[in-house]
């Protein structure tokens, strides 16, 4: 005989749990099973805040051959970086292995979570957790620290609540991204490539000062995909600097509804991808 | 009815490529029209070959994939509109497929599956013992579910499907691949639950022992097209099959050749063994013998049932017809 033990999960006793305490035991299953190999986990905790350090050393060499990029000094570029790192570390956190969905699809274990009554990006999005992406927002924040002090702030109450807003809609805006992304994949077979281009490539875009690139691109990426909110914007916001390409400066302090938007966005996106996928009366 | 199915059609888009740049659209009927309903308590047999259409009736009937026309209706909800109230409902095993988490031990899938249909702890631990008793799990509830063998895994998907006492319970190949013993000890359980509880079952299967030790009624799925509705006597009955009276004589007598309502098959060691073939809706086994020990006397007999798959194969032979 097993012995069945009281659980900490879900619904003690006779309790009827909560929808939440479905979700919370999924996630806690994923994270103990990290958890097993705590060395292990250890070293890919310090291998990433380690490759968030090469990423920022990338913007150091260039800062060693010139004095300002775009009109930006190397403080206000690096709390650019700082400002996407911890919000794409974040959302990479919380949903990045969305892109795994091509693979859960073809093996079937896609079909196996429609069968339970949950929603699909529910259990997609706590199918896993990866803790170790901890060890990038580290980064972030360290860098975010030293960009502070480094930089010449007119402190305000309204910009200091921009400063802790911005990483949190910065967040959502990958985290919708990440989704859409994944929603394109159940029209497109081979989508993982074109996911990427959107989701590490708005990473690596939203932590540079939008003023190198095409005004094409600028708008491209403020509009339609919003990866200047993340920090370019904001960025313009907490140094009282207006956009060279005459973006209103209300549209600076205008990240949460960006996200707010791109979430509507990529919630309309996957239902019609998931609409798709099961094809129904079509 | 717990399943209503009206001329239910699922087509899928083949895209195949023809030249470099050239892509040709092929349409794909994986089930055709086909029209049946599921009484509470029945336990449906759903046959047909590899590909025949059966597993994307299922998946239709949980939600998982619409229907391309035609209307389903499980437990008077539409399944891919409401499919997660359904899911509540309904309880699912893919033989191929696996519902547990490959890397936590069993336990622990069935408390995950206990947060998901959102149960008390006490009512999936109760259920678990219970299932856990008849199929006999005990010594494997903590190994890591892979780790386990087929037998039992697939143990362990029929105890998921059935963790928050479904009201139906689709079963997809539950069998496949197991020896027989662990398809005997499935097969008993879920005779048991049945008779426990009235669930519903749809099994669908290509293995027709299944079908034998489980079913009461039985459909054939034969190229998306529903080819037969009916009991597996109407079935056998249908195709023509003939049971076969083996008898055994005391000595060695002449061939039996006119005995009414039988045909000789063979005769062996000159006349000791002789089978008889009869059309169960021609003559009884009672009539039969009557006839034959009234001519001869007999040492022993036997009467071999006909091979169900044989039936089946005679089915799809047979031209197209409407079923019943």
């Amino acid at each position: 005989m097993v012995e069945l033990q009281p659980l900490g999960t879900a619904g003690r006793g006779d309790a009827v749990p909560s929808l939440l305490s479905a979700y919370v035991a999924l996630v806690r299953s994923r994270l103990s099973a990290q958890m097993v190999y705590r060395g292990s986990f250890a070293f890919e905790v310090g291998a990433q805040f380690g490759i968030g350090f090469v990423d920022f050393a990338e913007i150091y060499v260039v800062f060693h051959q010139v004095s300002s990029l775009g009109g930006f000094s190397f403080a206000e570029v690096a709390m650019m970086f700082a400002l996407t790192t911890c919000a794409f570390s974040m959302a990479d956190m919380f949903v990045g292995h969305i892109d795994g969905l091509p693979n859960y699809v073809r093996t079937g274990q896609f079909d196996a979570m429609l069968l339970r009554p949950l929603s699909a990006l529910g259990q997609l999005v706590t199918s896993d957790f990866s803790l170790r992406r901890l060890g990038r927002a580290m980064t972030g924040l360290l860098v975010l620290g030293a960009a502070l002090v480094f930089t010449d702030i007119d402190w305000t109450p309204a910009r200091l609540l921009l400063l802790v807003i911005t990483p949190v809609a910065g967040c959502a805006i990958f985290c919708a991204i990440f989704v859409a992304a994944a929603a394109v994949s159940f029209w497109l077979v081979e989508g993982t490539e074109f996911a990427n281009a959107f989701t590490y490539g708005g990473n690596y875009l939203a932590s540079l000062p939008f003023t190198i690139f095409h005004v094409a691109v600028q708008r491209f990426f403020t509009f339609v995909i919003p990866a200047a909110f993340v920090a370019y914007l904001p960025t313009l916001a907490l140094l009282g600097r207006k956009d060279p390409t005459g973006l209103p400066g209300w549209l600076c302090w205008s990240g949460p509804v960006a996200a707010l938007i791109a979430a509507a966005a990529a919630r309309l996106l996957w239902r019609n991808g998931l609409h798709h996928y099961v094809g129904a009366g079509s | 009815m717990i399943v209503e199915v009206e001329r239910l059609r699922r087509d899928f888009v083949v895209r195949h490529k023809t030249s470099r740049f050239g892509r040709s659209r092929d349409v794909v009927t994986a089930v055709a029209d086909v029209t049946f309903g599921i009484n509470a308590g029945e336990c449906l047999g759903y046959i047909g070959a590899n590909g025949a259409g059966k597993s994307t009736t299922v998946k239709m009937l949980m939600g998982i994939r619409g229907p391309t026309s035609g209307r389903v209706q499980v437990c008077g909800l539409e399944p891919v509109r409401e499919r997660t109230v359904l899911a509540r409902r309904v309880g699912a095993v893919f033989g191929q497929r696996s519902q547990l988490w490959w890397d936590l031990p069993l336990t622990d899938s069935f408390r995950l599956l206990g947060a998901i249909h959102r149960m008390p702890d006490r009512a999936w631990q109760a259920r678990l013992q219970e299932c856990a008793d008849l199929l006999d799990m005990h010594e494997f509830l903590t190994t890591p579910v892979r780790q386990l063998s087929l037998g039992q895994r697939m143990r362990g998907e029929v105890t998921a499907a059935l963790l928050h006492s479904p009201e139906l319970l689709l079963l997809d190949e539950p069998t496949i691949g197991l020896d027989i013993v662990s398809k005997e000890r499935l097969r008993g359980f879920l005779a048991e639950e049945r008779s426990e509880r009235g669930t519903t079952v749809l099994l669908a299967t290509h293995d027709l022992s299944d079908i034998e030790r489980l079913s009461d009624r039985i459909i054939v799925i034969d190229h998306g097209r529903l080819a037969f509705d009916g009991t597996l006597p109407a079935l056998v009955s249908r195709v023509g099959a003939s049971r076969v009276l083996v008898v055994d004589l005391v000595e060695p007598g002449p061939p039996l050749d006119d005995i009414p309502n039988t045909t000789l098959q063979s005769v062996e060691a000159d006349g000791l063994r002789q089978h008889l073939a009869f059309r169960a809706e021609e003559t009884s086994a009672a009539t039969v013998i009557a006839a034959v020990t009234a001519r001869v006397e007999l040492r022993d007999l036997a009467i071999t049932e006909p091979a169900i798959e044989d039936v089946v194969r005679r089915l799809y032979l047979s031209p197209h017809q409407d079923p019943q």
